[in-house]
């Protein structure tokens, strides 16, 4: 709370900015605290990861410092006031913290508690109830996803020629100088991120984890690779236009388990249907359906953080030509 | 006890912080962090009701009886990376916003477009 004060307070965006890591870590923390690992897990890598570092990309571009001027400060504190106090006292009703007997505990939950083991055989309830009773839900979700990056794509992506080699060894030559400490140890450990992305995208089943920590933990790897070595050489490794493919055959994989369980002659994402044998079908329609998740988060976290680099690198080499 | 409710006051406090960053700051960077506060109170909002005294993380192991509620932690988990994805969307438009006018102060762009008419 208190760096939620600091973080109106301060003025020079890029402090902001690193609070907000922090503020995003420690809510993920206190997810821990809350026994939602799950969640927890995905705030570490999103909040105190990606959405820094994004927000970082996007203040190199539009200026560093906040006019001090606000309008109307005690009007819209006023709102906030009001607007709080009524909220406080809607809350006078509300079930207390941690009871057993709310009444957000007794309607679905217990199902999933008490038969999920049964009826999916999965021992994360997290994972059971996301890929599989909710399924269309996270479904619906994952194309949110692919739309906000083909807006991203929309909105920022500028054609641009490939460089040639002998360019691409000049900047490496001369990174090599700058960062070197930091490239050799990025490069050990690289593949231990990746390699940890895929334990937490096939181990979700039985810890937590899953497609969606898994892709952001995989992006993130290739984000680091490519601020270490530099865009093009990025884009070398990893492909634009394979990766934006990638991005929409995890949907397509996503919704093509459904259409697979409907041609079987059950629900949509019903994935009883996938196998004789229920539990073996569920197993089989949760790794399809995570590994769907995983490819289109991992590919547009990936679309997203390309686009703003190699927008701000035009800006550069624009503002260069200028001079 | 009326304290027990304090994690509902929490939530609010960070929501009402959210709330004014975005009516009282002009600049645009500082919306997007401001309703990125706001989100993350929705999200405690939903874990802290999800909490069972005694209970232990939704991950079924022998011998543990109380478990907290899974559902809110499916729903928000999930909102967290789509809050990502549309915030990289509001990112995006605000450096298109930069290009255009020069500036991501609201009241800067407002007279620009003042001007234009």
């Amino acid at each position: 709370m208190a760096v939620a004060f600091a973080i109106v307070r301060m003025k020079d965006l890029f402090a902001v900015i690193m609070l907000s890591g922090i503020y995003g870590l420690l809510s993920a923390s206190f997810f821990v605290a809350m026994d939602a690992v799950d969640v927890a897990f995905t705030e570490a890598s999103v909040g105190a990861g990606i959405s820094t570092l994004l927000m970082l990309v996007a203040i190199t571009m539009t200026g560093r410092t906040e006019n001090p001027s606000r309008h109307k400060p005690l009007l819209a504190l006023a709102v906030v006031f009001v607007t709080g106090s009524l909220l406080i006292y809607g809350t006078l009703d509300m079930p207390y913290f941690g009871l057993a007997t709310d009444p957000v505990h007794q309607h679905v939950a217990p199902r999933y508690i008490n038969d999920s083991m049964q009826e999916v055989g999965v021992p994360n309830i997290v994972t059971s109830v996301l890929a599989s009773y909710r399924g269309f839900d996270t479904f619906g979700e994952v194309v949110v996803i692919f739309t906000a990056g083909m807006g991203v794509l929309a909105l920022l992506s500028v054609v641009r020629k490939p460089k040639d080699m002998a360019e691409i060894d000049l900047i490496n030559k001369s990174m090599h100088e700058e960062h070197l400490i930091l490239r050799i140890v990025a490069k050990i450990m690289i593949p231990f991120i990746l390699l940890f992305a895929l334990y937490v995208q096939f181990h979700g089943d039985f810890g937590p984890g899953g497609g969606f920590q898994a892709g952001v933990i995989f992006a993130a790897a290739i984000i680091l690779y490519s601020m270490l070595f530099g865009m093009s050489t990025a884009r070398k490794v990893i492909n634009q236009s394979y990766i934006q493919l990638f991005a929409a055959i995890g949907v397509l994989l996503y919704g093509s388990v459904g259409v697979i369980s409907l041609l079987n002659g059950k629900n949509f994402l019903d994935y009883n249907a996938l196998s004789a044998d229920p539990v073996a079908g569920q197993h089989l329609g949760i790794l399809l359906v995570e590994l769907g998740v995983g490819f289109t988060v991992t590919s547009v976290m990936v679309i997203i953080f390309f686009n703003f680099a190699g927008r701000r690198n035009d800006q550069q080499n624009k503002e260069n030509n200028d001079l | 006890m009326i304290l027990g409710l304090y994690n509902y006051w929490i939530v609010v406090v960070l929501m009402m912080v959210g709330f004014y960053i975005v009516i009282a700051h002009g600049n645009l960077i500082k919306k997007i962090v401001g309703l990125t506060i706001f989100q993350t109170s929705v999200f405690i909002f939903y874990i802290s009701m999800a909490k069972v005294d005694g209970g232990t993380a939704p991950i079924l192991a022998e011998g543990i009886t109380q478990y907290s509620n899974p559902l809110p932690h499916v729903l928000i988990l999930t909102a967290i990376v789509v809050g990502i994805a549309t915030t990289a969307l509001g990112l995006a438009l605000a450096v298109r916003i930069k290009e255009a006018y020069g500036s991501i102060e609201e009241e800067e762009i407002q007279t620009k477009d003042n001007l234009d008419c």
